[in-house]
């Protein structure tokens, strides 16, 4: 089943102009150190990687780690040079792997 | 006997003075923990390692641990030619020292990244970053946390 994303970025941006894009995605990190109702830690299920790409052109990525707090959430920029998709990759444990895309308008 | 006795009273007097200044005083930035030094040797590499373009934005007092809002921006004008390329955060005191890594570039147009990160305890934070020349420059933030990460227990 797929988490539940949450992506803001302006619906339309100015040509050259850089533009805020905010992520979140519904994911619980669990970070392999918590105890679970026996005592002993919980495994470990977090998310590794996030990736942004511009018309295919990764333009953002991240590394997370333990320490990345549940729901990760990423605000980055980037530069609308033009019109097309954006598309945000998630990559976890347990062979985790989401895509979302959305397009984006350059005036 | 009376002005042989004062200069070592005053002298003692200072001493103390002195010792008392350093514990109240102590420059809690100056201290660098060697757990953060080695991780910020190993990122910079045979880099030299400065401390102006980068800043690390936390709450000086996060009263939960399980959710601190981050934001690391750095001084660059992110064109071709001056670019940061990478950003690295690390803590002193959670159970692993990463806690995040991004890449960034030219296309990015401004080096500001925000996250929201877990705490175990108080601690020093460091958020280091790349240009493209190869220059490494860092900034350390000490927070306090009241409630920490990773102590309560999962729901059943």
């Amino acid at each position: 089943m797929a988490a539940r994303t949450l992506i803001q970025f302006p619906a339309t941006a100015r040509r050259g102009e850089v533009v805020q894009v905010r992520v979140t995605i519904a994911h619980p990190m669990e970070s392999g150190f918590r105890p679970g109702m026996d005592g002993r830690p919980l495994p470990r299920d977090i998310l590794r990687r996030f990736a942004c790409r511009y018309n295919g052109e990764t333009v953002f990525s991240a590394e997370l780690h333990p320490a990345i707090a549940a729901n990760p959430y990423f605000a980055f920029h980037l530069v609308a040079d033009q019109g097309g998709t954006l598309e945000f990759e998630w990559q976890g444990d347990h062979g985790f792997a989401q895509v979302e895309r959305r397009p984006i308008q350059v005036a | 006997m009376a002005s042989g006795s004062t200069p070592r009273r005053r002298l003692l007097l200072q001493a103390g003075a002195a010792a008392a200044a350093q514990v109240l005083v102590r420059p809690a930035a100056a201290q660098e923990p060697p757990a953060l030094a080695a991780l910020v040797a190993q990122f910079a590499g045979p880099q030299k390692v400065r401390e102006e373009r980068v800043k690390l934005e936390i709450a000086q007092l996060v009263d939960n641990g399980n959710v601190v809002p981050m934001r690391v921006t750095v001084d660059s004008p992110m064109t071709a030619d001056d670019h940061v390329t990478e950003i690295a955060v690390y803590n002193e005191k959670n159970p692993q020292r990463e806690v995040a890594r991004f890449q960034v570039g030219p296309r990015s147009g401004k080096a500001d990244v925000s996250t929201r990160i877990r705490l175990a305890t108080s601690q020093q934070l460091v958020a280091l970053a790349r240009m493209n020349d190869g220059t490494v420059w860092a900034h350390k933030v000490d927070v306090i946390v009241v409630l920490a990460a990773c102590i309560e227990e999962a729901k059943p």
